[in-house]
């Protein structure tokens, strides 16, 4: 993607975030049990499923990258990956923040908690593989392993911590995400996935691009060594 | 597949017949299970009511540490006597390598498993002796090896070895952990297949998917 | 060397191709761009310095490393995609023994001779092992062989599957006059018998006695090829120390 595609991305998503700011704290209502923490919701909810689509993505470039071994793939895996592990930390913040009031709990391990937490921890781990690996087409290797395999555990994390919590009664449940959405916060909600999306590919692009411009340069200083 | 099978088995003999020899990882190993399942002892107060509720979180926590520890080692050991290449150079199919290390993982696991029992009687006054929990065990043993054994695979060749295997494991091992403690509670509750055969099949559906993909992907670790 | 060690392997065009090879790691080149031929029934020995490349080359060869760039074919079988073929085609002996110290040399090649699926492992292993003379040291373990004695085993180890290609990195390093009097002998034994070796020395004066072809590896590139018949040990020299090209 050339430079000015990227700068029109840029543009679309400042746009979208300030419509998106104006949305969540001018226009959809109070919500009356929990108050304006509640608008937290709107964050939480579209990053936490950007998260999990940046982890889709990463597994799936990188079994495209292990058949094809296409730089391509990898650099949007390696994109994938970093920004994942930033929408992962914000989504478990925002996340904290929200559920401490809510439910008086920090974390509700329930089967998409869990998820959530073990899916950041992969991550974290893809980005340690490359660090550590001995040399970069290792790194590339053995990070599209770990990914895949990550992906490979989601049903099993999911089903697990779904019947461990359905054995744990005392677990505290407060008021659902869904059912109770009015129209105006509905419509907050969606515009929040939109904008969370396109700054997700805004970032996605612009790292994956930053990346080329790595590699362009580690190929220079390899060709004058 | 026969071909596999027998290079698997054929490095298994021969991981089994240094091991009786050297005896340089099951003792250590142990050993290691042995102190944190001290150590526990203090962390609590183990009264009876305790150790039924805890109980089961605390063997299984000594385990996967325990196991995190013995899986290191399988591959370092090749590694730093320069025989990783010796394999490597076989004319055998790669999952071939996979599965005989697996297998000695197993067996290296099960052993300490089994006689971390008497400890657990001793220390807690907790009896493990019980079918379900030892059919739990097993499965969970093979769930745990079957990952491990590929990521220490990757982990041996890293600066970070001792942190990047938990590291990349613990996440991944996360169900089999999930449904080995919650499988072993209700075993040791007296619960038959009604209560443990849930878990027991998560584990073993587990155990196949990722037995078959590591043996897809091992040669993509292997490669240099 | 006994009859059953004569190469089995059909094989067409070279014992080993490499086209337009290249290897980096990070930020080193270990080899660029290089072309070489190795016949069958002939011995190559790479000359170069530490560090040239020769290693590299012959681990490519072994398809134990992949190159970054180029083609290999081994025994005429690509190494892309037939590493199999390639590994059962080839015998590699290194700077490590890829023995089990703790084993006893015969242990040790009953175990690669039943990994590799040769027929009667304990026969072959040890024929193997008289061949090379070892087999008085048979049952003693591994670690507590003198270095002669182990490389003669690591060279036993690399023969057990009769490979139609031998690759040997640095088999005279360690070595006194007998153990290099033996290395000579198993590779002129494995070109006699139609099979090729490739190997690789620093020091021009001990590969010569081999009178095969030699390449010489500067910096990862290839420097100059030709046959021994046709240059003298000092020229090979002269050729290792030219100044290093400008990177």
């Amino acid at each position: 993607m050339t430079g000015a595609w990227r700068l029109g991305l840029l543009l679309v998503a400042g746009v979208l975030v300030l419509i998106d700011m104006y949305l969540i704290f001018g226009y959809a209502p109070t919500e009356r049990s929990m108050g304006n923490v509640q608008r937290l919701f709107y964050f939480h909810v579209p990053v936490i499923l950007t998260s999990w689509l940046a982890f889709a993505l990463a597994a799936a470039s990188s079994v495209w990258y292990l058949v094809k071994r296409e730089r391509v793939c990898d650099r949007l895996a390696y994109a994938s990956a970093e920004v994942g592990v930033v929408f992962f930390t914000v989504a478990i913040i925002t996340g904290a923040v929200w559920a401490k009031p809510v439910w008086g709990t920090w974390w509700v391990w329930d089967a998409n908690g869990t998820l959530t937490f073990v899916l950041w921890l992969i991550f974290i781990g893809y980005l340690m593989v490359r660090a550590y690996a001995p040399d970069a087409e290792r790194g590339r290797r053995w990070s599209a392993v770990t990914a895949i395999i990550g992906a490979a555990t989601v049903p099993f994390v999911y089903m697990a911590a779904d019947w461990w919590g359905g054995l744990h009664p005392e677990r505290v449940t407060g008021p659902g995400a869904q059912g109770s959405l009015e129209r105006e916060m509905l419509l907050t909600l969606l515009f929040s996935f939109v904008t969370f999306i396109v700054l997700f590919a805004f970032l996605i692009a612009e790292r994956y691009a930053l990346r080329s411009d790595e590699e362009a340069v580690e190929e220079l200083r390899l060709a004058a060594a | 597949m026969r071909e596999t099978l027998r290079a698997a088995l054929t490095i298994y003999a021969k991981d089994v017949r240094l091991e009786l020899r050297t005896r340089e990882t099951l003792f250590s190993v142990l050993a290691f299970a042995f102190v944190v399942a001290f150590i526990f002892t203090f962390a609590f107060e183990p009264s009876p009511q305790l150790i039924a509720s805890i109980g089961p979180g605390i063997v299984w926590v000594a385990w996967i540490f325990t196991a995190v520890l013995g899986m290191n080692r399988t591959f370092l050991l090749e590694h730093e006597r320069g025989t990783l290449d010796g394999l490597r150079l076989a004319p055998v199919p790669r999952e071939a390598l996979y599965l005989g290390k697996l297998l000695s993982v197993v067996t290296l696991l099960v052993a300490v498993e089994a006689l971390m029992l008497p400890a657990f009687l001793v220390l807690y006054d907790l009896s493990l002796f019980n079918v379900w929990f030892i059919a739990v065990a097993l499965a969970a043993t093979v769930g745990i090896a079957a990952v491990g054994t590929l990521f220490s695979a990757i982990a041996v060749h890293t600066r970070a070895r001792e942190v990047l295997l938990p590291m990349l494991f613990l996440p991944v091992a996360l169900p089999v952990l999930i449904g080995a403690v919650s499988g072993a509670r209700e075993a040791l509750d007296g619960e038959g297949w009604g209560g443990v055969g849930g878990w027991l099949q998560l584990i073993i559906a587990f155990d196949v998917v990722f037995l078959v993909l590591s043996s897809l992907v091992f040669e993509y670790v292997l490669e240099e | 060397m006994t009859e059953q060690s004569a190469p089995t392997t059909p094989r067409s065009g070279h014992a080993l191709e490499l086209r337009g090879v290249s290897k980096t790691y990070g930020s080193t080149h270990a080899l660029r761009n290089v072309d070489l031929d190795a016949a069958w029934g002939r011995v190559l020995v790479l000359f170069g310095h530490n560090g040239a490349g020769k290693s590299t080359l012959l681990r490519v060869a072994a398809a134990l490393i992949k190159p970054t760039a180029g083609s290999v074919a081994t025994a005429g079988f690509d190494a892309d995609g037939h590493a199999g073929r390639v590994r059962a085609a080839t015998g590699y002996a290194g700077h490590g023994t890829l023995l089990y110290d703790d084993l006893t040399p015969e242990e040790n090649l009953r175990f690669y001779a039943r990994l590799y699926g040769v027929a009667r492992p304990e026969e072959r292993a040890a024929e193997v092992l008289r061949d090379v003379g070892a087999e008085r040291w048979a049952q003693r373990r591994v670690r507590g062989l003198s270095n002669g004695m182990q490389k003669r085993v690591a060279i036993a180890r690399a023969l057990l599957h009769r490979p139609a290609l031998l690759l040997l990195d640095e088999p005279y390093a360690g070595l006194d006059v007998q153990g290099r009097g033996f290395v000579d002998a198993v590779v002129r034994a494995v070109a006699a018998g139609g099979g090729a070796v490739v190997l690789s020395a620093h020091d021009p004066a001990l590969a010569f006695a081999l009178d095969g072809d030699f390449a010489v590896l500067r910096g990862g590139r290839l420097a100059a090829t030709g046959e021994a018949a046709g240059a003298t040990p000092d020229e090979i020299a002269a050729l290792l120390s030219a100044p290093a090209e400008a990177a």
